[in-house]
């Protein structure tokens, strides 16, 4: 695919000045100015952006589509000669599936729960009578066998929820190569999955796209998983283009500021934090094991110990226990065996037994700051709360600290005291929660996840202010995540999790530089780098040790 | 006041109209007894005359009562019982459905049951004996008709809490050890008021009908109080001679429950952020 470079061949689909509104309360405004798009076919074309910046409208809009509440104003879009702005709504069904197909984020919202694979995968095909049902079946079995999809001759009868993410992903993929498309649009196929399930993904979209010479939109958030897919990248902010050029001239090269800022966004590492003297940790999570229901086990025999002052990053893909182990710790989760002590004392097992005192030592900060913050409370009541109920803080002292509790998170008291959540963006959420946890002046902030629900500009803003604060107040952090990035940023120390155990932990250098453990090698591993030889090389070298006889970890549940 | 003003504005007609219904009712209850020529059951006449005959627009009732007087006046006791039922139940209803979501457990289960226990026996015949046995007062209807509706509250409230109590700004106010009745008044209830109050608007309707029913069938509200259930029980046998006046009562019911609808759709349209596709 990198090979045909997007230089030759003809013009499949062509977008000029592409205008798309969007209807927010009542008013048209327009999200996509003048945008234009040209792929040749058997290009793939890489869209990248943060939230916002139009590039699933964009991806959209090549199947002369918008979306509810979106409409497009002005522009042409040419498809294989055929203007899709005029085409009639019968022209558009016959081109939709059959020449242009649509894998979406998330495959486990797209699938139909009710109906088995297979079945889903036959409808386009058959509905646009390319096929009949049994040649479609035929079709699927070895389409799923080129996605190195397990048992393809039965996975197709399974349903949707028996089969993982990655596996429902690829599913996804293939049933949109049913038709042998022309163009298929990938919005953002990989976001949701673990970093060692995106790379089966991407090495098998890679696979197919290049075999079948099918022309891709890629759209995605993440530089370097373009790095890996695309021929050409456009870089979109704010529903312009910024950028756009040939993907290794960019990569090497990049002209604008902003191409630059998101290149560089993964660069952040923080001083390590002098390590804790006092004999007894701040934090000791001992020899815990846990279950949901007495049934199944998700923690077992997990011991932690995080000292003063430092960040202790807990890291593990889905599934892993890593949030529940948060959950122990703040008393959420009580644990069938141990016990987690806070400066050398036994906290009692149930959040609802712990004094007042105890529970605001240890402030947590949540993933989704959508849900963490009541959208029904102004800012004042949300960072008040805590000064009134733990430090009995009231009226002018209490606004006086709220007020410097956001210039804290720097953000203007003034402008921000009175609003509510839904009027933040999501990064200020994220600082309103921050603010919220500063509130309690807490010695341990338990963050979790906090930075995934961000675009990664802003998640390195939060990361900075976290690293500040810590560098000013002396707050202790436990930092759970899946993202390696995040881990290399901000941790001093590192727990590698998996399947409810620890199976790797220590300093951050000792864990980042080899010899791994295996499962700690993987996951390093799968991480995207920019370059953009580091998927095929790292498949090639993943073969190569294989082939040598050595066991290699292609995947968590191995 | 701008913003209210910005609201009827953009508010669709239905709604305009049902506005314009509710808030005529309500001034007609509040002053009905200076908009009626007549005593609520002052007798100003013979039996049943016809419409528009000496001075009575409307005629008189079976006891010689001016019909628009007591439809006037049924609008101030019908109403009045029917809202102060309706806060009644949602007290009752909202608070139980709430604190069975926040606290689980055995009160979820106890709470729960009862509530289908109650639910199990229909609605009318469980009112109609446990006033019989009771004997007919306006507080005792209130209170039998609130206990049985705030069943139907209980699990809206439940319902929808649920889905509120799992997020995570519950659960960070629950870290925070706050106690059952912050975590309901102040993170909870906020967030579910919008369907509870559009089941207000429906609730209002049923127990406004079933009052009217019960009236009826005479266990209601008790003569001589003017009702709009018993108006058109009283004045049935007028139906046979193809005389309308009896269905005036009824009428007045139905448009009220329409104006309330009406309102009420519109409410739900813009708190659930539903939107017109093409």
């Amino acid at each position: 695919m990198t090979n045909n470079g997007g230089n030759s061949g003809e013009v499949l689909l062509e977008m000029r000045g592409l205008r798309i509104e969007g209807q927010s309360e009542d008013q048209w405004n327009e999200i996509v100015h003048g945008v234009d798009v040209t792929l040749r076919r058997g290009e793939v074309i890489g869209l990248i952006g943060e939230s916002g910046a139009g590039k699933s409208t964009i991806g959209i809009a090549s199947m002369g589509f918008a979306r509810p509440g979106c409409r497009i104003t002005g522009g042409s879009i040419v498809f294989d000669g055929m203007d899709l702005r005029v085409a009639s709504d019968e022209q558009l069904r016959k081109l939709r599936g059959s020449r242009i197909a649509y894998v979406a984020q998330s495959a486990a919202a797209a699938f139909n729960p009710a109906h088995k694979l297979i079945d889903q995968y036959s409808e386009t095909p058959v509905q646009h009578r390319v096929k009949s049902r049994a040649e479609a079946e035929k079709d699927a079995m070895e389409l799923y066998r080129r996605l190195r999809l397990p048992d393809p001759e039965n996975i197709g009868f399974r349903y949707p929820h028996q089969v993982s993410g990655g596996q429902l992903q690829r599913a996804m993929t293939a049933m949109a190569m049913a038709c042998r498309p022309d163009l298929i649009v990938f919005d953002e196929p990989t976001t949701a999955l673990d970093v060692t399930t995106q790379i089966e993904v991407l090495a098998a979209i890679k696979d197919v796209v290049e075999e079948f010479d099918t022309a891709a939109i890629y759209i995605t958030h993440d530089l370097a998983v373009v790095a890996q897919m695309a021929d050409r990248i456009m870089v979109l902010r704010y529903g312009d283009l910024v950028e756009e050029g040939n993907a290794r001239d960019m990569l090497a090269n990049p002209k604008e500021d902003y191409t630059r800022q998101l290149l560089a966004v993964r660069s952040y590492k923080k001083e390590e934090a002098p390590p804790d003297e006092s004999p007894v940790p701040l934090l000791e999570v001992r020899n815990v094991t846990a279950s949901y229901g007495g049934r199944v086990t998700v923690l077992e025999d997990v011991s932690v110990k995080v000292g003063r002052g430092r960040t202790v990053a807990v890291v593990g893909e889905s599934g892993s226990g890593k949030s529940t182990l948060a959950r122990v710790i703040t008393g959420l989760l009580p644990p069938s065996e141990g016990a987690v002590l806070f400066d050398g004392e036994e906290l009692p097992a149930s959040y609802k037994r712990r004094s007042r005192d105890q529970l605001r030592h240890a402030q947590m900060i949540y993933q989704m700051p959508d849900t963490a913050l009541n959208p029904r409370q102004k800012i004042r009541d949300i960072i008040g709360r805590p000064l009134s109920f733990y430090l009995g803080l009231k009226g002018a002292a209490r606004e006086k600290r709220v007020r410097e509790l956001l210039a804290m998170i720097e953000m203007d008291p003034d402008e921000f005291i009175d609003r509510l959540p839904g009027e933040l963006s999501g990064g200020q959420k994220q600082r309103i929660c921050i603010a919220r946890a500063l509130a309690a002046e807490p010695e341990l902030i338990i963050c979790d996840e906090v930075t995934s629900a961000l675009d990664q500009l802003v998640a390195e803003e939060i990361l900075k202010l976290l690293q500040r604060l810590q560098d000013e107040l002396g707050v202790t952090y436990l930092f759970i995540t899946h993202d390696i990035a995040t881990v290399k940023a901000i941790s001093d120390e590192i727990v590698v999790m998996l399947q409810g155990r620890v199976v790797d932990h220590g300093p951050k250098h000792d864990i980042l530089t080899p010899p791994h453990d295996p499962y700690t090698d993987l996951l390093l591993s799968s991480v995207p780098e920019m370059d953009p030889d580091w998927l095929d090389d790292l498949l090639a070298d993943r073969a190569a040790r294989k082939a040598r006889g050595e066991k290699v970890f292609e995947s968590a549940d191995q | 006041m701008a913003r209210i003003w910005k609201l009827l504005k953009s508010a669709p007609p239905t709604a305009l109209f049902g506005l314009i219904v509710i808030v005529a009712y309500i001034l007609i209850a509040i002053f009905g007894p200076i908009l009626t020529p007549y005593g609520e059951s002052e007798i100003v006449g013979t039996q049943f005359i016809p419409r528009g005959e000496q001075g009575f627009i409307l005629g008189t009732d079976n006891l010689g009562r001016d019909m628009l007087t007591r439809l006037i006046y049924g609008a101030r006791n019908t109403i009045g019982i029917a809202f102060v039922t309706t806060c009644l139940a949602f007290l009752i209803g909202g608070v139980l459905g709430l604190m069975a979501t926040t606290l689980g457990g055995w009160v979820d289960q106890l709470l729960g049951r009862l509530v289908d226990v109650l639910m199990a026996i229909p609605i009318l015949i469980f009112a109609l004996l446990i006033l019989t046995i009771t004997g007919t007062s306006v507080p005792v209807l209130i209170l039998v008709i609130a206990v049985l509706d705030s069943t139907r509250v209980f699990r809206l409230a439940r319902a929808v809490s649920m889905n509120i109590v799992v997020l995570d700004f519950v659960e960070a106010a629950r870290l925070r050890g706050e106690g059952t009745s912050w975590i309901i008044t102040r993170e909870i209830l906020p967030n579910a008021l919008p369907p509870l109050v559009a089941e207000f608007g429906l609730r209002f309707c049923f127990v406004f009908l079933f009052i009217s029913a019960l009236s009826f069938l005479g266990l209601g509200i008790q003569p001589p109080t003017a009702d709009w259930g018993s108006m058109v029980r009283d004045n049935a046998t007028l139906i046979t001679y193809g005389e309308i006046t009896p269905l005036m009562p009824a009428a007045a019911i139905a448009l009220l429950t329409v104006g309330v609808n009406f309102v009420v759709d519109w409410f739900l349209h813009k708190t659930s952020g539903i939107r017109d596709d093409k």
